[in-house]
Order: C-alpha cells, then sequence, then structure tokens
C-alpha cells in the first residue's frame, strides 16, 4: 500500500495547563473519509485548527503526502491542499456568493481554475452568483463555504461539524451533497456529531476525549467501544455513587 | 469597450487637464485652496486604499507627512529636488514596512492605538534630537521647488497616481485579498492568502504616497518644527474626510475631501479659537448621519450593492 494522504504523528498542543491535543497520531488515505468523533471538549477541533494552521502545535508532526506542514502558516497549508470549512460558518457577507467562491479559486494551488459558477451548481447554488453573502440562509451558507473549500482544489477538505444546525430535511439534503462529493474522490476528515451521518459516510472514525485518541476503526466498531461509549455516557458506576448522594 | 464604460475614464481625463489650468485662472488664493485639496485628496485616497477595505484604522497618517517633510527640511538644499523626493518616498517606505511588521499582526484598537503612539513617538524623538543635538526645535526650509504652481502640478500628478493606484488595487488579487481581509481575516487565510504580506504591501505602498504630499508641501510651510509636521490632528481630519466620503469605492474619499477642506477653512477663518471644538461637532454629525459616508448613502438609496466595484 502507498503512503497515506494524510499523517498525524504525535501531534499536541497546549493553553497553560491544559492538553487540549495530546501526542495525536492517525492517517486519512487518498479518497478516505474519517470521521473525528468524541464528546464536547475533547480536542476534535483545536485537532483540525492544528491541522489546518490556524493554530501553531507545540510538537508533532503533519504530512500531507509526505510534505510536512506543521508549525507552516496557514495559508502555505491551503496552498499545499487542505481546505476547510468552520464550525461556525464564516463567508465573506459583504461580498456576492460568486466573489466567495473566487476567493477559493484565485489563491489556491491550482493553475488550471475551475469556473465559479460549475461549483455553486455543485453544491447546490446554481444561479445564485450574484446574490449578497449575507442573503443566504444558514444552510446555503455552509454550501457556500463548501463550494470555497472545494475552489482551492483540496487534496484534504476538513469539515468542522459541517451538517451541525440544520433541520431533518436539510440533514438528508446535506448528507447527499456529502455523499456526492465522496464519489468525486475528495478525502475527508470530518469532525461531526451527528451519528447517522458518520455511518452512512465515514470509511474509519477517530474517537478522542480530553486530548487523546482512545479507538479508532470503522463507524460500527467504535460506536460500540466501552470506551467511547464510557466517554460519551460516563461510567454505570459513577451514576450510581451520584445517585447516592 | 462600450460607451459608457469610455465616457468616465475621458471625462476624469478632462477633469485632470482642466485641474492642471486652474491655478492660472485664479489667484493666489484659491491655488493655496487648491494645494491644500489636493494634499488631502492625495491623504484621504492613500489612507483609504488600506484602510477601507481591511478595516485597519490607521491614525499613523501625518507620521510619514511629517517623516516627508523632515526629509526636504534636511536634504533639501543638498540634493537636487527629485533626489529629495526619492530619499522621502524611501524612508516613507522603510518606516511604515518596519511599522507595519510590528503592527499589522494587532488587530482592531491596538492597531489604531499603536499608529497614533508612533506618531506621538516620532514628534518627540524629532523634538528631542533637534532641541539636543541640533541645537534649535524648527528648521527653515528653503529649496527651489517652492513655487505654488509648481507644488499644485506635482500635487496634482501625485493625486493622479494614487488614483490610478487605487483604479488598478480594485481589479486586481492584491486588491481583493484586502477586502477578504476585511470581511474575514482568518477564512482569508485558510483560502490561501498570505495575509501579512498583503497588508505590509499595501500599508507600505500607500504611507509612501503620504510621505511624498508632506515632501511636496513642505516648502510652502517655509518652517516647521515637530508640532507642525507631526500634528495629529490632521490624520484625524483625513480619516473624517475619508469615512464622509465613504470607503466602498477607491474614489469615495475624494467625496468627503473637498467639503470638509472647505469648512476647514472657513472655520479658521471665522472661529481660529473654537476650531478644535467645532471639529468634534462635526465628527460626531458624520459619524452618526452619514456612517457609511456619502458614497454609501448614495448607493443606498440606488440599491447597489457597496462590495461590487
Amino acid at each position: 500500500m502507498s503512503a497515506p494522504l494524510l499523517q498525524v504523528q504525535g501531534l499536541g498542543r497546549s493553553f497553560g495547563g491544559l492538553r487540549a491535543v495530546d501526542a495525536l497520531s492517525f492517517d486519512v488515505a487518498a479518497g478516505e473519509i474519517v470521521g473525528l468523533l468524541g464528546p464536547n471538549g475533547s480536542g476534535k477541533t483545536t485537532a483540525l485548527n492544528l491541522i489546518s494552521g490556524a493554530l501553531l502545535p507545540d510538537r508533532g508532526s503533519v504530512r500531507l503526502e509526505g510534505l510536512e506542514l506543521a508549525g507552516a502558516p496557514a495559508h502555505a497549508i491551503a496552498r499545499a491542499g487542505i481546505a476547510r470549512t468552520f464550525q461556525l460558518v464564516r463567508v465573506f457577507e459583504r461580498m456576492t456568493v460568486r466573489e466567495n467562491v473566487q476567493a477559493g479559486l484565485m489563491y489556491g494551488r491550482s493553475d488550471h481554475r475551475a469556473d465559479p459558477a460549475e461549483l455553486l451548481v455543485k453544491v447546490g447554488l446554481g444561479g445564485r452568483d450574484a446574490l449578497p453573502a449575507s442573503q443566504l440562509t444558514y444552510i446555503d451558507q455552509k454550501r457556500l463555504e463548501l463550494a470555497r473549500a472545494l475552489a482551492l482544489q483540496p487534496r484534504l477538505l476538513l469539515l468542522d461539524e459541517w451538517l451541525a444546525g440544520l433541520n431533518p430535511s436539510e440533514l438528508v439534503e446535506g448528507v447527499a451533497l456529502l455523499h456526492a462529493l465522496r464519489s468525486t474522490g475528495v478525502s475527508m476528515l470530518l469532525v461531526e456529531h451527528v451519528m447517522d451521518a458518520i455511518r452512512s459516510l465515514c470509511d474509519r472514525c477517530v474517537v478522542m476525549n480530553a486530548g487523546v485518541k482512545i479507538a479508532e476503526g470503522t463507524p460500527v466498531d467504535v460506536l460500540s467501544d466501552r470506551l467511547v461509549i464510557q466517554a460519551y455516557l460516563g461510567d454505570e458506576d459513577e451514576d450510581v455513587r451520584c445517585n447516592d448522594v | 469597450m462600450s460607451a459608457h464604460k469610455i465616457f468616465p475614464g475621458v471625462a476624469i481625463v478632462c477633469a485632470f487637464v482642466a485641474l492642471g489650468f486652474a491655478p492660472a485662472l485664479g489667484n493666489d488664493y484659491t491655488t493655496s485652496l487648491l494645494i491644500t485639496l489636493l494634499l488631502y485628496g492625495v491623504l484621504a485616497t492613500a489612507w483609504g486604499l488600506f484602510c477601507g477595505p481591511t478595516g485597519y484604522i490607521s491614525l499613523a497618517t501625518v507620521a510619514f507627512v511629517g517623516v516627508g517633510a523632515y526629509t526636504v527640511a534636511v536634504l533639501g538644499e543638498q540634493l537636487p529636488w527629485p533626489l529629495v523626493l526619492l530619499v522621502a518616498a524611501g524612508l516613507g517606505a522603510l518606516l511604515s514596512f518596519l511599522v507595519g511588521l510590528v503592527t499589522l499582526r494587532l488587530s482592531g484598537t491596538y492597531f489604531v492605538i499603536f499608529t497614533f503612539g508612533l506618531t506621538e513617538l516620532l514628534r518627540q524623538l524629532v523634538n528631542w534630537y533637534e532641541s539636543t543635538i541640533s541645537g534649535s526645535v524648527g528648521r527653515f526650509v528653503f529649496v527651489d521647488a517652492s513655487s505654488s504652481s509648481f507644488i499644485y502640478g506635482q500635487l496634482l500628478v501625485l493625486l493622479a497616481l494614487v488614483l490610478g493606484l487605487g483604479w488598478w488595487l480594485s481589479r486586481s488579487r492584491l486588491g481583493f485579498a484586502l477586502r477578504l481581509i476585511g470581511e474575514d481575516e482568518q477564512a482569508a487565510r485558510h483560502c490561501g492568502i498570505d495575509t501579512t504580506r498583503a497588508k505590509l504591501i499595501a500599508f507600505t505602498g500607500t504611507s509612501v504616497f503620504m510621505a511624498l504630499a508632506g515632501a511636496i508641501v513642505a516648502p510652502r510651510w517655509t518652517y516647521i518644527d515637530p508640532a507642525i509636521a507631526f500634528n495629529t490632528i490632521v490624520s484625524f481630519q483625513v480619516l473624517i474626510m475619508a469615512l464622509l466620503g465613504g470607503l466602498s469605492r477607491f474614489w469615495g474619499p475624494l467625496l468627503g475631501v473637498v467639503p470638509l477642506v472647505l469648512l476647514f477653512e472657513t472655520l479658521i477663518r471665522h472661529f481660529p479659537n473654537h476650531f478644535s471644538i467645532v471639529l468634534g461637532v462635526v465628527f460626531l454629525l458624520i459619524v452618526y448621519a452619514l456612517p457609511r459616508g456619502v458614497l454609501g448613502w448614495v448607493l443606498e438609496r440606488r440599491r447597489l450593492p457597496e462590495s461590487t466595484r
């Protein structure tokens, strides 16, 4: 088997005494979709920020196709082929939908520039080019953010809770869109809480708790893992003790 | 190219040619007024090119003007005039590059305060140098380039250049990057934009125009001292002119320069002692009544999106 697309090794970052991410290691193979799971505050978003260069790691390495990216500035990582979306959607609100996509096209790594209109059709925003981004609904802003990330022609797409905050019907559309993307061969690392989406989308999952990796494997395996259930729901014994008090 | 695209270009060229003849038609007073208009036109446009799209509010305008003016005061008699201008531009670029390197990582309020502090620091430094080392706080500016029609001509060219820079920025990758930085700097970085580099280039480039403007008008003052050359009120005036005009187009600040220069001129003439108070009231009124400037107000009424340049 060839070298993995993304190779994270011993990645760590502390804030004061808190080890937000501690000795995190995992791989993402080309074409693979990996879920990064864990309860709130377990360090998933921090891990994503370290990989995308929004935060500098204290130690460890992040390699994309063998190229060391740990400690590189965010713009260099974006150009190297890692694009991301944000947990709280961040589109350029006072700009048009088209300009938002152009932002991704213009400074990316590709010499071949895709057509913004085509990308917008791909995420389901066809014909909305001239609208100000602020006038889009929440899910459409998420679509736009995805189009902007895809405009960079990334090797790896980092999605930070891209499905969060969608209503049930939007969720179905959202999952369908990610499925469609998957068929185009984009590799993805998703931080996600929506279990149905994880089961249907992810080839593999990495589960974190309190900054460390506690499980790795297929969605079915990790979701039935004792440590994972414990991390999400707590210990049986602890519950009993709480009840006693 | 369609007629409605050619027309503005032709109109602008005609306007500049007409302005070129303006001093010959008026008297000394009108020429002096026109020089003030051009000076603030250059400063407010240059200020708006960086601060408008990025949202980084700089109060260091007069620091670069002062550097230009002092270059003339110190070197004006020793070097030929074009070389003096070159040195002024170089020093302005060097200073703004260093300041940018240190401060452009700061955001919002911290950047404003730093740029304001920088001006004060420069003023005090020059003050200290002049009083302890060169022995006299003020300097006379004696150069050949002091005729008002020559100063006027140079400023007119400088205004054309800074507007040309604005036009180029409005359609360039760098200009687009600056707007993205103003929208959401972190998201811009993750789009592959080297935001520090973009800000540094734009801040340095526009500051050079401020230094040149300072160098060109210095001969008019005939005498300068640190309080004149680094007068912080000028930074505030430039800011309020640009805000009144509007920042969503590169030529927007000019719309604020004309009324405010005329207003300040009238105020100084009739209320020399209460100038600062009235200035404060004008600031308040503008921010309150026209938060997005004349340009924003007009565009809103015509329902054009502000962001489309």
